[in-house]
Parts: C-alpha cells; sequence; structure tokens
C-alpha cells in the first residue's frame, strides 16, 4: 500500500516558517507592520504636541530672559492683553472672510467639473485644480506679490482700461490699498484665497459627484425654477462637502505667517506672532501658548464640522 | 427649469475661476527675463537672459540647493517606507483604535504647519537637541508619510485579495508573494506617493522655518529674498527651478495613478 503524499510541501527555509507565523496568528504580522510608523509618529509628533503643550505652561523671566521651568498659568494669562486679543480676533476675522471667498468663487468650477464636464473636459478640470495645489507654495505668494505692486500688472490693466484716476485713488484708501496693494489687508486677503482655493474645490466636487442626477430632475417635474432646484436640493446635499472644504481654509488661514510677511501691513497674525515670538523674541512659553490657540479652535471646528456630516466628505 | 446644458453664467464662472488659479503662475516665468531689476514695473522694459547666468554664478544659491534636494530625498524614503507599512496594516485588517490611527497619520497636514513647526521646536528646545539636517528631515518625513499613505491605501483597496490567495495556494510564501505579486501591482502608486512627497517636501517652508536653525533650504532663502529683494529678477529663476523640481513630479504622479483601475483583479 502506497502512503498517500501529502498536501503541505515542505518548509524552506526562515520565509516559510514566518508565512506560517502570520497565517496562524495575523495579529503579529499586524504588530510588525503598525510599530515602526506608530512609534515614528508617536514619539515624533505626539511627543513634540506634548512638548508644545508642556512649554506653554512654563514662563519667561522678564528680566533674564531665561525660561522657567515651573508650572504656571501667567503665560496663558498674557493671551487675554489687549494687544494678543487682537491679534487673535484679527486673525479669525481674516479665516472666515477666506473661507467664504473660497467657498463662492469654488462652488462654480466644483459644480461645472462634477456635474457638466466630461471626457478630456474633466482632465483638464482636474488637473487644472491639482496642479495649482501642488505647485510651489512660495512661487504663488511670489507671483501675487509681483501682481499686486504699485507699479504691476494691476496698475498697468487699470490704466489701459481707461480706470487709471479711479485705481489709483482706490489705492490712496488706507484700508484699501495704503500705498499698493501688496502693503494692504484687501492684498493679503486676495492671496489667502488664491493659495487655498483649491482646498475648497476638491470636496466640493467630490459632494456634488455625489448629488444624484434623478433629483434634480424630479425637482424640474415638481416645478421648481433652477433657483429653487439649487436652493433646496443641491445646497443641502453639497452642505458636508463645503463644510469639509471650509475646515481646510480656515485651518490653514488660521496658522499661516508667510503670507501676511510677505503681501499685508505689519499687523500681527497669529502665525506671525508665534514665529516671531520663538525666534527673535525667543519667548518660547508665550510662542507655544499661542500655538495652542488655533488647535482649541480646530478642535471645536472639527466638532461642529463631525455633527455637519463633514468627515463622510473628506 | 432643469437642463443638461450649463448655462453662460456658470461656463464664465467655472472658467474665470480656472484662469484665476493659473494666470498668476505664469508671471514668475514673464519676469524672469525682464531687464529691471529694482521693481516689478509691468510691462518689463525690456527682456534679457542674462539673469539664467547670473543666478548660476551666485554662490549663495547652491547650498540651499543641494541641502533641499538631501532632505527631500531623505524625507521621502522614510516617509515611503513608514506610509506603506501603514497602509498595509490599515487595508489588510480592522482592529481597535484603526480610526485613532489615520486621524494620527492625517494630522500633521490638517493641522496648520505653524503647529507642527512650533510643537518640534518646543520638543528641541525640551530635550535641547541641536538643529541640524536631521531635525528639517524629521519634520518632514512626518506631514510626508499621510501622501504615501493615501496612494498606497487606494491602490490596496482596489487590490484583489484573491491574487494573494492565488498566489498562496501555487506555493508561494509572504515574502514571494510580496515580492512577486503585491510590490508590482503596488509600484505605480507607491512612486507616486513617492513623488508627491518630494515635492512637497522640496517646496516646504512654513514647518522648516522652525526646525532648520540658520541653515537655508531652497525655500527659505527664497523667503529671505522676498522679504529683503536683492537683484530680483534671479529670485525668479530660482522660482521657475523651484517650480519645475515640484511640477515635473506632480504631472507624473497623475500619470502613473491615472490608470490605477487596472490593477490586477480589479476587473471583478
Amino acid at each position: 500500500m502506497m502512503q498517500p503524499a501529502t498536501a503541505i510541501l515542505p518548509e524552506r527555509g526562515l520565509g516559510d516558517r514566518l508565512t506560517a507565523l502570520f497565517w496562524r496568528r495575523p495579529r503579529v504580522l499586524l504588530a510588525l507592520l503598525l510599530v515602526p510608523p506608530l512609534l515614528w509618529l508617536g514619539v515624533v509628533y505626539l511627543g513634540s504636541l506634548f512638548a508644545l503643550l508642556l512649554q506653554s505652561f512654563y514662563s519667561i523671566d522678564e528680566f533674564s530672559g531665561v525660561v522657567k521651568e515651573e508650572f504656571t498659568l501667567k503665560t496663558y494669562a498674557e493671551l487675554f492683553r489687549a494687544q494678543n486679543v487682537d491679534i487673535i480676533l484679527r486673525t479669525l476675522l481674516m479665516s472666515a472672510l477666506v473661507t467664504l471667498a473660497c467657498a463662492v468663487i469654488a462652488f462654480p468650477i466644483a459644480y461645472f467639473a462634477a456635474r457638466f464636464a466630461r471626457g478630456r473636459w474633466k482632465a483638464v478640470f482636474y488637473l487644472g485644480v491639482m496642479l495649482p495645489l501642488w505647485s510651489s507654495y512660495l512661487v504663488k505668494v511670489y507671483a501675487w506679490k509681483l501682481i499686486l505692486a504699485k507699479e504691476g500688472i494691476l496698475t498697468w490693466t487699470a490704466e489701459h482700461m481707461g480706470v487709471g484716476a479711479i485705481w489709483g485713488r482706490a489705492l490712496d484708501e488706507q484700508w484699501f490699498g495704503g500705498s499698493s496693494l501688496s502693503t494692504s489687508p484687501v492684498g493679503t486677503f486676495i492671496v489667502f484665497v488664491y493659495i487655498w482655493l483649491p482646498y475648497m474645490i476638491l470636496p466640493m466636487q467630490a459632494a456634488l459627484e455625489r448629488v444624484p442626477g434623478s433629483m434634480l430632475e424630479a425637482a424640474a417635474d415638481l416645478g421648481a425654477s433652477r433657483a429653487q432646484a439649487f436652493r433646496t436640493v443641491i445646497l443641502p446635499l453639497a452642505l458636508p462637502g463645503i463644510v469639509a472644504g471650509s475646515i481646510f481654509t480656515f485651518s490653514l488661514t488660521l496658522g499661516d505667517y508667510i503670507i501676511p510677511q510677505i503681501v499685508g501691513t505689519s499687523a500681527r497674525f497669529i502665525g506671525l506672532a508665534v514665529y516671531q515670538l520663538q525666534g527673535t523674541a525667543g519667548n518660547i512659553p508665550l510662542a507655544a501658548a499661542f500655538a495652542v490657540v488655533p488647535i482649541v479652535i480646530m478642535l471645536v471646528y472639527l466638532t461642529v464640522a463631525k455633527r455637519m456630516g463633514a468627515f463622510d466628505a473628506l | 427649469m432643469h437642463s443638461d446644458r450649463a448655462s453662460w453664467g456658470l461656463k464664465l464662472g467655472a472658467g474665470l475661476g480656472l484662469a484665476f488659479l493659473h494666470l498668476p503662475i505664469l508671471l514668475i516665468f514673464l519676469y524672469a527675463f525682464t531687464t529691471e531689476e529694482k521693481s516689478y514695473q509691468f510691462p518689463p522694459p525690456g527682456l534679457t537672459l542674462k539673469w539664467f547666468g547670473v543666478a548660476w554664478e551666485r554662490a549663495d544659491i547652491w547650498p540651499p540647493l543641494w541641502l533641499s534636494l538631501q532632505v527631500a530625498a531623505i524625507a521621502t524614503v522614510l516617509a515611503m517606507i513608514l506610509g506603506t507599512l501603514v497602509a498595509a496594516a490599515m487595508a489588510q485588517s480592522r482592529f481597535f483604535g484603526r480610526d485613532q490611527i489615520s486621524l494620527l497619520i492625517l494630522l500633521p497636514i490638517a493641522l496648520p504647519g505653524v503647529i507642527t513647526g512650533m510643537a518640534l521646536r518646543s520638543a528641541f528646545s525640551v530635550m535641547d537637541i541641536p538643529f541640524s539636517v536631521w531635525t528639517i528631515i524629521l519634520g518632514h518625513a512626518t506631514f510626508c508619510i499621510v501622501i504615501v499613505y493615501n496612494n498606497a491605501v487606494a491602490r490596496f483597496r482596489r487590490l484583489s485579495g484573491g491574487i494573494l490567495e492565488a498566489s498562496s495556494d501555487l506555493g508561494a510564501n509572504g515574502f514571494q508573494t510580496f515580492r512577486h505579486v503585491l510590490l508590482p501591482n503596488l509600484g505605480s502608486a507607491l512612486l507616486a506617493g513617492g513623488m508627491l512627497a518630494f515635492a512637497l517636501s522640496f517646496d516646504e517652508v512654513i514647518v522648516t522655518t522652525f526646525t532648520a536653525g540658520q541653515q537655508s533650504t531652497l525655500p527659505i532663502w527664497m523667503l529671505q529674498e522676498l522679504v529683503r529683494p536683492r537683484q530680483r529678477p534671479v529670485t525668479n529663476v530660482v522660482a521657475i527651478v523651484v517650480f519645475a523640481v515640484t511640477f515635473l513630479p506632480i504631472l507624473a504622479a497623475y500619470y502613473l495613478t491615472r490608470d490605477g483601475d487596472q490593477t490586477a483583479g480589479a476587473g471583478k
């Protein structure tokens, strides 16, 4: 009688033995996969965030300028000085305005790309949003410095359209230009909107693509005008996408310190305050406390956004 | 009334929006050729090629360029390893804490860069770590992980589990399956993720200013030129270089992942 041949192949070395182990105990493989990235993110990133929190509870000795490593809430109290409250409010206002403007400008692009663009145009719109999103941040900011400069292309265009005098007068207005748009709050606003716009378009487009065409047909059948269909069907269904996009535009404006430095007045924003405090002023505790402000604001924002279903649209 | 054609208003809005996104970048190219170096006069009074030569001769540009390439290369490799590992773990099973981990990966780019930067700066200060190339790389790798992860996890999702099972049925062990089945299918997504990570790192300035100390990467060099300009067209030449170094990988990444639907086993 012949022995039936075994169906199990002989082990061919370490590789096979490990494979068998992973097969019997999938958790071992999972742990091996997860340990290096979690160790990195846990130690480098969470560890740093913890250090940030720790520093914000230290204070700086006013006379020697040395950081006192004792627990105190003094540094947080400094945040409530009038000038610092001003910085926080100014940043919040700017973030809100930028988010609003981004939503308004992004909507036609996202809507067209989601509902009407087909085939080649779909690719054009996709690349048309992705390329500016990924292109160099500094290069984009620099481009606007060229555009907004007093002797730049905007002034030239205004003069050639015969409105140079009005343009010049508008630039003299303190809130609008000061001397040129590249040193005014309006300039800062424009650049913010430009830089963060793609972050609004993408989630918005994704949300709009999920609006079923049949719903719009149903709305039309029931006699809704374009405006009514927009207000009662499209907008509510696209809202999670808009909120998802606003997370990015709001959060990114909240923390940016490059744009107000290059295009803008000397009025400070949270990001700029953090940067200057840790650098030239050497006041790391106050800088850390300032950096906690956007974290708290974003946590509140994210909680509200989650309630509105924005996370499903990300 | 509902119709399947876009209204003129919508077309105009979408077209103007796209133009708004693209036209400013073109100006960078124009100003690299201007003969005017003291102001941003438009239109340029004359055109010249001399700034490319001047930029080539400027000794202060080369060390930052070299440092940026070095940092981006190492950060990309680190991010590719870590991002792929975590994507593999997240794709193969559901486990406790999965959502928390995906939040943790996303956090470094979801929170404003100034927080990541300031957090790292505080950590270096608390632990008395001196600034070096490695402090820059530490920050860059951290926020690049999510880029690689996103690309890899999307490909893992489309990859049919059947081909992995078929591979083991045919007698391959886990490492052979990885080498001959998983890697070829994953390859283009990883490459795309790596390229995007490289572009992101090469261009990063917000976190870098907090982790670099006295060293200059190319974006930091550019930032200094923007705040205190001298020889403005040279900045434009460098801007074009930065633009090209980030633009080409992005375009390549798009073409690499565009045909992702043709992954083996995706037809079912």
